[in-house]
């Protein structure tokens, strides 16, 4: 990490507010007000910070869905399915575990849910792998097969018959229910998000399998001839994402629902595709940038609700942020100021 | 004067917009002042768009109409999702402006997240669209209002019975849930109350919002020989302007979409949610403890047809003005056996009636004869 890197990332942002004022101005908003409400909004009070964070919680998990493939060269969209198909798996291992106790039954409950998202990514990863199936493709596509099934089986098999109005899987007993982060109005998702983050960090700069992943990822040809199991590779960072988003799917249906019902379908694996461009693919980045857009996320209610905008304009922000940064990268190593301080 | 506007240097300009934005700053930190004792703010929160010809439009049309009320300042925000962001965003409306009467109106946002929020809250009124409230197990600070809009959709069947010519008629639906299979149901029994002939062919497509789904589901509806067209998703406007496309009729559900389709736009099943709005806000005002249960049909208001279309023939208005008149006065029952469903088994025994308040409908589970389709 160097300064470079924090400050254009940092410099993107600000143009982004720029542009993003510019706008507001042309729409007769006064820019100021807009950033003071976002501010205000996002992170002016323990309140705020609380509402930023809740709602970057499950977006941290589902970023890493899309940043750990990434490390092995696979670009997978899918996230959506896996946090779904975990959720459900969830619902129903601690349905079952009612009577145990709350550490084990949770413990349970987030295995089974991390190895089916694990097992549905690595569908992709095996597709790209052994058959040459693209996997942004079918990672995307495999999501509207996750997002069927759970429907189905809500909606039939394990249907709750008392759900009528509102299709959910049995209710989780509240004895098993994952509790919120202490002092805080936050779930323990936000916790398990960062010590899955911080985990892969370590995992893909600091091991032997992680240097052979980022080879796989830098050169698959070059891989091979050193010898590295490049199917074995691409299989276990696939896996590792999908069991992320297997753990948001979990921490949704047993932080937030306690059953596994539509309203898991809420777009948070979308949301992590563009937290983890942003990050550019590093796990330790998605925290920050998952606060980022949680921050816009709870502002953007602010302005809807101070200044009659539409929610449009928050996904107006939202753009913005994520053309400047990317469009930043052009930038590195090319500004004098970071080449003098290296030299 | 105008010379000195001119002369103004880069460094006055600057020093003059900073002042503007500390100004422009502090104004809105000030707003929570705005919950004085006899004003009440009103948050209101829409799972979709405002403006989607449907469900929460249906919704944001009482909103903007409570605005008139003295008194009352109304902040909404959209696109919330069923997760912790509505709880989040209930909170910011408790927290940030004030709020002390929430209209958080999607279905799914009951449990867990209004009851999470009420318990939370205990001050703070909550009043959730969909009936789901039950005496002894839910806090008093939460309230349901609901409709019986299957009256409605009882007199687009008779409307629609009348137009179709195929004897063929349309109904895209989200889910086999009780809620839509009633209204499927009260449409169907309607258009046969007209011809017995008729069917309607249903299709399910799986979710509240499948834009694309719905356009393939009317076109396949239209090219099987349907004739009218009418849906349950959260917005009829892509099945309503597939219809008007295809030079069919469509009948309007949650809100009016009349514009959509002028010249093949029938009647409309509306909310007029106008109604438990401000019997909300009125008690909300005056401090009187919060009516927990609201439901209502045509008589009460809570539900009205959409004006005819001019498509809409003489005897179709006066049958349908007929019906209308009759559940009026409140002695019209819809669901009156016998009535059988589409596989032959009875569901409502003769001279069994089930009325409006009859808890037994709330569980309905099956489709009428007559319905082209599965549950």
């Amino acid at each position: 990490m160097t300064r470079e890197a924090v400050i254009i990332p940092l410099g993107a942002l600000v143009a982004a507010m720029l542009l993003f004022g510019i706008f507001m101005a042309a729409l007769g908003q006064n820019p100021f007000e807009v950033y003071a409400l976002i501010y205000r909004g996002a992170f002016a009070s323990a309140f705020s910070w609380q509402n930023t964070l809740a709602r970057a919680a499950p977006l941290v998990l589902t970023a890493l869905c899309v940043a750990l493939p990434a490390q092995a060269g696979l670009m997978i969209i899918g996230g959506e399915g896996a946090l779904v198909l975990g959720g459900l798996v969830a619902a129903v291992v601690g349905h079952a575990l009612a009577g145990a106790a709350p550490l084990a039954a949770q413990a349970a409950m987030a295995a089974a849910a991390m190895i089916a998202g694990a097992l549905w990514i690595a569908l992709a990863g095996a597709l790209r792998h052994w058959r040459g199936v693209n996997e942004t493709i079918s990672s995307l596509l495999l999501t509207y097969i996750a997002i069927a099934i759970f429907n189905h089986l809500v909606e039939g098999p394990l249907k709750d018959p008392a759900s009528l109005n509102k299709p959910s899987t049995p209710p989780l007993s509240d004895a098993i229910m994952v509790g919120r982060l202490p002092g805080l109005d936050v779930h323990w998702g936000l916790g398990f998000g960062v010590i899955f983050a911080v985990l892969m960090y370590v995992f893909v700069r600091h091991t032997t399998w992680g240097f052979a992943l980022r080879i796989v990822g830098g050169n698959v040809r070059a891989a091979r001839l050193a010898g590295l199991h490049v199917g074995a590779l691409v299989l276990l960072a696939c896996a590792l994402g999908g069991a992320a988003a297997g753990l948001a799917g979990m921490v949704e249906v047993a932080a937030v629902h306690g059953s596994a019902n539509a309203s898991l379908i809420a777009g948070y694996g979308y949301g992590g595709i563009l937290i983890a461009f942003i990050a550019r693919q590093n796990a330790l980045a998605v925290l920050p940038v998952s606060a980022l857009v949680g921050g816009i996320a709870a502002s953007g209610g602010m302005l809807q609700r101070r200044l009659d905008l539409p929610d449009a304009t928050v996904l107006v922000l939202q753009g913005v942020a994520f053309v400047t940064i990317l469009a930043s990268e052009a930038l590195y190593g090319r500004l004098r100021v970071f080449q003098r301080a290296r030299a | 004067m105008s010379d000195d506007m001119g002369r103004i240097d880069r460094r006055q300009m600057l020093k003059a917009l900073a002042a503007a934005g500390v100004a422009g700053a502090i104004g809105p930190l000030n707003r929570s002042a705005h919950a004085a004792m006899d004003k009440v703010v009103i948050g209101v929160i829409y799972v979709g768009p405002r403006d989607d010809y449907g469900y929460n439009q249906a919704q944001a049309q009482a909103a903007a109409a409570i605005k008139k009320i003295p008194g009352v300042t109304v902040v909404e925000q959209e696109k919330v999702p069923e997760t912790t962001d509505v709880q989040k965003t209930m909170g910011s409306m408790i927290e940030q402006d004030g709020a002390t009467l929430l209209f958080p109106t999607s279905f799914g946002y009951f449990d867990p997240h209004i009851l999470r929020m009420a318990e939370k809250y205990p001050k703070v009124r909550f009043a959730h669209c969909g009936g789901l409230w039950t005496e002894g197990k839910h806090p008093k600070n939460v309230g349901s209002y609901f409709g019986y809009i299957d009256e409605c959709q009882y007199l687009n069947g008779v409307v629609a019975g009348h137009a179709s010519k195929s004897k063929k008629l349309g109904f895209i639906a989200a889910k086999p849930i009780p809620q839509v299979l009633r209204n499927i149901n009260a449409f169907t029994l309607g258009a046969r109350s007209i011809d017995p002939k008729i069917t309607t062919t249903l299709i399910i497509t799986g979710d509240w919002a499948l834009p694309v789904k719905e356009a393939e589901a009317a076109n396949s509806l239209i090219d099987q020989g349907v004739d009218v067209l009418t849906c349950h998703v959260d917005s009829p406007k892509v099945v309503v302007e597939a219809a008007e496309r295809r030079g069919i009729y469509v009948c309007g559900y949650h809100a009016n979409q009349a514009t959509l389709a002028p010249k093949g736009y029938l009647t409309g099943a509306e909310w007029n949610w106008l109604t438990p709005y401000t019997m909300h806000v009125k008690d909300a005002q005056a401090g009187k403890p919060m009516v927990n249960f609201l439901r209502g049909g045509l008589k009460d208001g809570f539900v009205k047809p959409s004006a005819y279309g001019p498509a809409v023939s003489e005897a179709a208005r006066k049958k349908a003005d007929g019906v209308k008149a009759q559940m009026m006065k409140g002695d019209f029952v819809i669901f009156k056996g016998p009535i059988k469903d589409n596989t032959g088994k009875s569901v409502i025994d003769q001279g069994v009636a089930q009325k409006q308040t009859d808890v037994v409908l709330e569980q309905m589970n099956y489709l009428v004869d007559g319905v082209v389709g599965r549950v």
